[in-house]
This record gives structure tokens, sequence and C-alpha cells, in this order.
């Protein structure tokens, strides 16, 4: 293989609060290749956030390397981080995130006008990604006036309306019912064999067994890099729930579908 | 994040908060409005001064009769009659600066024209008076050399006085009475307008100033050389202040007034109006100061400790901002923006309100208003620099948040 997506030696992090120090990853190595679906596992406290935050270029390191699609970037100015978290990275968050006030199309574009995009190419990217995530008909409803899955999936176009290299959600179905966590999970599998990498944040196995690669922390450390030999399809397990319960097309239809607007 | 997209997530974040945002700039508003307002009415004022002024002529001094103290009682001005006529032909033979010195009488009278009339001030003038006031004759004619000198029966009135008299008709030709003497109405004067102290200029009527000794005032003016007043113009180049005390000088000497007696007539020029004049426009320019500075200084702390509640309100957002790319300074540039949006609004508000309270106070109140462009300018670009100055610290430390902690934050 060519030169891995992620590769981090010895990237540690380490918070000082009061007395002590909290050591909140510790000298993590690992690679992940471009097109990967990871998992990162774990209890909570045990530094899966922390080390997606570092993967993210939200955070700096204490100690270690890490190098994103070949660039050092363990050591880069704030402005370098946010131009390389705007280009290269695409979040996904428990709480969605999405400005109450903006319309999915705006919050869509949004990481665009941080990347000076002009105005009409934005909206036509916008567009696509919301088509791509089956909202082609919701662009102009606000986070109100969405359903939760519908918000993550919002939240999700965002992340890749940039065409970023790396998708990272941090328990992206913890605030979601588990149908509609599987929707969302189906939407990763999607997009993941569509070329994008996916790092899924979970403490839930079921969640986790979604990755073709489990990687297990505790306390801060890998302590486990598993291969899943058969990752769950969830795309299969939306589509025997839609059958079993007669669901109303617009809650499944999109999901590994053609990608065009649903029919209310 | 370019400028456009600043201001239009400044508008939507402060039309979620509207009443709040209205609210905030509410300090803004009324600082900007009422010193709109107070600029406005200030330099009405000024221009109607100004106007006056100009109109009555800044180079001029008018010497009045001083007052007679008979047992302890002082008549006030003119009780005490001692200017003659020659007194003005020795003004304005031998002071230099002074380039014409006219000798008048006047009193109140109520002239007639048929079944209507009017009490105006007649003037009794001499030919200089009408070169030291500036008349000039709107109709007909001036008096000629002959009806000067020998007491022609002849009036020039004012356009109030030919309005008051002759509503619709032509003034010219016809024969009015004053004090019983019929005089011909040869010509009408140029409006004027009000002086600075709001009086109307152009409610009087002129007659040669033999006319009005020998036929119209009567009794003692008769035979005499007194005069009511000495009107002085001086020479444009030439100081008012000193021809001022060479008047007085020649005055004294002319009345044999000892050294240390006191002066036997008044001298009145509006120097000493301007003097004031000036003053005022200073008071008035430090209260507007004043007013101004603390409206916006208190509006800007307001929009500063809005903006800090909305920074603390939208950590979250700044979080997500900050993780989807923004920049620590396209943080700051957004809520700056906010802040000068704000203080904006209320500026652009309060100067509306300012020419609509303005225009208010001139129907209203009678009051000339000016509304200049430069207040207007100033009013707003104080206002966007208040926005800059007040929203600056919160916006930094918006643009100062750790992405992490922001994200994290309930
Ligand atoms: N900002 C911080 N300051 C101090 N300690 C922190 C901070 N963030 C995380 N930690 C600590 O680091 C450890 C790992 O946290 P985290 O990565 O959020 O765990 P997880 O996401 O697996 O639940 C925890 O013990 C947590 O208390
Ligand atoms: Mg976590």
């Amino acid at each position: 293989m060519t030169t891995p997506l992620i590769r981090t030696e010895t990237l540690s992090k380490t918070y000082h609060i009061g007395g002590g120090d909290v050591r909140a990853l510790v000298d993590l190595s690992i690679e992940i290749a471009k097109g990967e679906m990871v998992a990162i596992m774990g209890p909570s406290g045990s530094g899966k956030s922390t080390c997606m935050n570092l993967l993210g270029c939200l955070d700096t390191p204490s100690a270690g390397n890490y190098w994103l699609a070949g660039e050092d970037v363990s050591q880069l100015d704030s402005d370098a981080l946010a131009h390389i978290r705007n280009e290269k990275v695409g979040f996904v968050f428990q709480q969605f995130n999405l400005l109450a006030r903006a319309t999915a199309l705006d919050n869509v574009e949004l990481p665009l006008t941080y990347g000076r995009v002009p105005r009409r190419l934005r909206h036509q990217k916008a567009e696509k990604a919301l088509a791509a995530v089956g909202l082609a008909d919701r662009m102009d409803h606000r986070p109100s006036q969405l359903s939760g899955g519908q918000m993550q999936r919002v939240a999700i176009a965002r992340a890749i309306v940039n065409n970023p290299h790396v998708l990272m959600a941090d328990e992206p179905t913890g605030a979601l019912d588990s149908r509609t966590g599987a929707e969302i999970m189906a939407l990763f599998q999607r997009l993941n064999a569509e070329g994008i990498t996916v790092i899924v944040v979970t403490h839930d196995e079921h969640v986790a067994a979604h990755a073709r690669r489990i990687l297990r922390f505790r306390d801060g450390r890998l302590v486990a890099d598993e291969a899943v030999a058969a990752p769950v399809r969830a795309a299969e397990a939306v589509a025997a729930a839609a059958g079993a319960v007669e669901a109303p097309g617009a809650a499944s239809a999109p999901l590994g579908g053609p990608l065009v607007p649903e029919a209310v | 994040m370019t400028y456009v997209d600043c201001l239009r997530a400044a508008i939507t974040a402060l039309k979620a908060n509207l009443l709040r945002s209205i609210l905030t700039s509410l300090g803004i508003i009324i600082g900007i409005s009422s010193v709109i307002a107070m600029v406005a009415i200030g330099s009405g004022a000024e221009t109607r001064v100004k106007e006056s002024i100009e109109s009555l002529g800044s180079n001029i001094m008018i010497v009045l009769n001083g007052s007679r103290t008979t047992g302890g009682a002082r008549g006030g001005t003119g009780s005490n009659v001692t200017l003659t006529e020659d007194d003005a032909q020795a003004l304005q033979r031998d002071i230099p600066s002074v380039e014409v010195a006219a000798p008048a009488v006047q009193g109140r009278f109520q002239l007639v024209f048929g079944n209507t009339n009017w009490s105006t001030s007649v003037q009794g003038i001499t030919e200089e008076y009408m070169i030291a006031r500036n008349w000039h004759i709107d109709q007909g004619r001036t008096f000629s050399e002959v009806e000067y000198r020998s007491a022609g029966k002849v009036v020039l009135i004012g356009s109030t006085v030919a309005e008051r008299l002759f509503p619709g008709e032509d003034p010219i030709g016809k024969v009015i009475r004053i004090n019983k003497v019929p005089v011909q109405v040869v010509g009408t004067l140029a409006t004027k307008g009000q002086t600075p102290f709001g009086q109307d200029q152009d409610d009087v009527a002129f007659i040669p100033l033999t006319t009005a000794k020998k036929r119209v005032l009567g009794g003692r003016w008769v035979k005499s050389n007194l005069v009511g007043s000495i009107t002085v113009k001086v020479r444009e180049a030439d100081s008012v202040a000193d021809a001022e005390k060479q008047v007085t000088d020649l005055l004294r000497q002319r009345h044999r007034i000892p050294e240390g007696g006191q002066d036997d007539f008044n001298i009145r020029n509006i120097s000493q109006f301007l003097a004031a004049r000036a003053e005022s426009t200073r008071v008035m320019g430090i209260l507007l100061a004043s007013v101004a500075a603390i409206s916006l200084i208190v509006g800007g702390i307001g929009i500063m400790n809005i903006m800090l509640v909305s920074v603390t309100e939208r950590t979250r957002e700044i979080g997500l901002r900050m993780a989807l790319g923004a920049r620590r300074r396209d943080i700051l540039t957004q809520f700056v923006v906010e802040a000068i949006t704000l203080s904006l609004l209320g500026g652009l508000i309060g100067v509306a309100l300012g020419i609509g309270g303005s225009h208010l106070i001139a129907q209203t109140g009678d009051w000339p208003v000016l509304i200049e462009a430069q207040a207007i300018m100033m009013a707003v670009g104080f206002s966007a620099a208040v926005g800059v100055f007040f929203g600056f610290y919160p916006a930094r430390k918006a643009s100062k948040l750790d992405p992490i902690d922001a994200l994290r934050y309930e």
C-alpha cells in the first residue's frame, strides 16, 4: 500500500488538572488506510473522543507525531489546523450540532463558507450532499422541523460536502433510537463503499460491528486492533425492519437506494 | 468567511433575538436621534441668526441717545436727547473708518389708508440711512434730493406694511396718512426678514428726516437739530471695535463730557451679539458632544454586555464553526460584524427618528431646523465605531475559545 491516510507514532495527550495528570491518550501508534471503516471502541473515559479530536485536528497532541495524508500535522498552528479541518476532515457529533436558525441547506453550506467557495458553487455542492443523504426534499427545513435521524443526516451531509479525506463520527447514533441508528450506520457504510474513509467512535458493540476494523481502548491505551470478518450490513437490517412493520417509504427508501428525492 | 457571509450570519443572529437586539440598540437609538435633532435645531437657529445678521450688517453700529435722570428716576435710553444731525456729519467727516453716519428719528404711528390702518415704526431718514442699512427699493423709486431737503410728503413702505395696508393692490402712488399727515407711497422696500432678535424688519415706513420732524413728529423737533439715532456704517476692512472707540471719543468731545463723566449716548453693535452667539454656539457644541458621548458610551456598554451574553450562549456554535474550519479571525470578524450591525442599526434608526423628530419640532414649534448630511454621516460613523470598539472584546473572547471545550459546552 502507498502512504496511509492516517499514521500516528506514540501520539499522546495528557491533561494537567489540579495536582495530577490525566493521561487521556497514551502512546498511540496506528495506521489507517484510505477507504477503511474503523470503529473506535471502549468504555466511557477510555480516551476515544480524545483520540478522535487529535485525529480530526481539533486538538494538538502533548507528545508524538501524526501524519494526515502524508503531512505532519502534529505541530501546526491553529489557522493551519482550521484549514485542514475545513478541507480534509468531516465531523459528525452525537448531538448533531446544527445551527438552529439556519435551514438544512445553510447548515450544509457552512464549511464551504469557511473554504471561501463562491456562493453558487456552495449551493450546488450542498444540494448534492443533501441529496446524497436522502434529504433532497428537506433543504429548506430548519432543524426543529426535522426528526433526529434527519438532523443527523443533515450533519453527515455537512461533513461530506467538502469531499473530506476522512469522516469522523463521535457516538453518531448515541442520541437516536436503534432503528434510526441503523439507518445512519447504513448511510456511513454506503459512503464508505463510495470511497470515504470513516472513523466511528462508539461504546456500543453493535454499532462497532458495522466497521471492518475495531480499535479497542482502555485507560487511554490501544488494547486491541481487530479485523471484523463479517461486518453487520445495516441496509439489510433496515430493509428487514421496514418490511416487518410496513413503514412509510419516507423513513427508509433513500438508504442504499437510488439517490432520488423521496416520494411522499 | 466573506464579509457578506458574516453580515448574513449577523442578521440571522440578531433576528433570532429581535426584541433583545432592539432593546440593546436603544441606547444608541436615543443618543443618535437626540444628537441629530439637537444638531438640526442648532444649525437651524444658526442659519437663521446668520441670515438675519447678514441682513442687519455686521459692520453697523447704532448710536442712541442716553438716559436722563430726574430726581433719581432714570428715564431709559433715548430719554435724554443730545444727538444732532451735526454729530452725524462730524462722525462721517472726521472719522476715516466711518463710511456713512446716518441720522434718523423714529416713532410708532398709525398708518391709515381708506378704512384700513396699521401701526408701524416710522423712520425719518436721510439718504445715508438707505446706504448704511443696505436698504433697496423693490418697486417704485426712492426719495429725490428735493424731497429729502424740503420735507416732501412721500413715504417708502416695507413689505409687511404693504401687505397689511394694500392687500392685493399696487401701493405705488397711493396716499396714506401718518399721524394725519397725508403722504404718497413712492416705493416699496425689498424684503429683509427678521432681525436676530426676532423683529420683523419689513414692518417699517420711511419718510424723509425733514418730513418726520416738521410734519409728523412736530413739537420740539420742528426747529431743532436733534435726532433720535445715528446709524454708523464702518468701512468693510476696518474694525468695528476701533471705530466704536473713535465714535465714542468724538461724541464725548462734541458733547463736552468731562474726563470720567458718563456718556450721554449709547452705542449698540452686532459684534457684541456675535460674541455672545459664538459663546452660546460653543456651549451648545460642548453640550451636544457630551450628550452624544455619554449616550454612545452607554449604548456601547449595552452592546458589549449583550455580545458577551451572546458569545456565552453560542459557545457550542462557536466550537462547531471552528470544527468546520473557522479560523480564529473568522470568529472574531463574525462577532465584530454582529456588534457593528447592532450599533449601526441603532444608528440608522436613531438618524431616522432624529430627522422625524426635527421635522416635528420644525412644524409644531415653528422653529427652523437644518439637517446636514455631515451630521448624519458623523452619527452613522460614530455608531459603527462604537460597534467596533465595544464589540471587539466579546468577539476576541469568542475567537480565543478552545474548539473542544466550546463543542462540549452545555
Ligand atoms: N479537557 C479535559 N481536561 C481534563 N481531562 C480531560 C479533558 N478531556 C478529557 N479528559 C479526560 O480524559 C479521559 C478521556 O476522555 P475522553 O477522550 O473524552 O473519553 P471517552 O470519549 O472515551 O469517553 C477522561 O478521563 C477524561 O476525564
Ligand atoms: Mg467521548
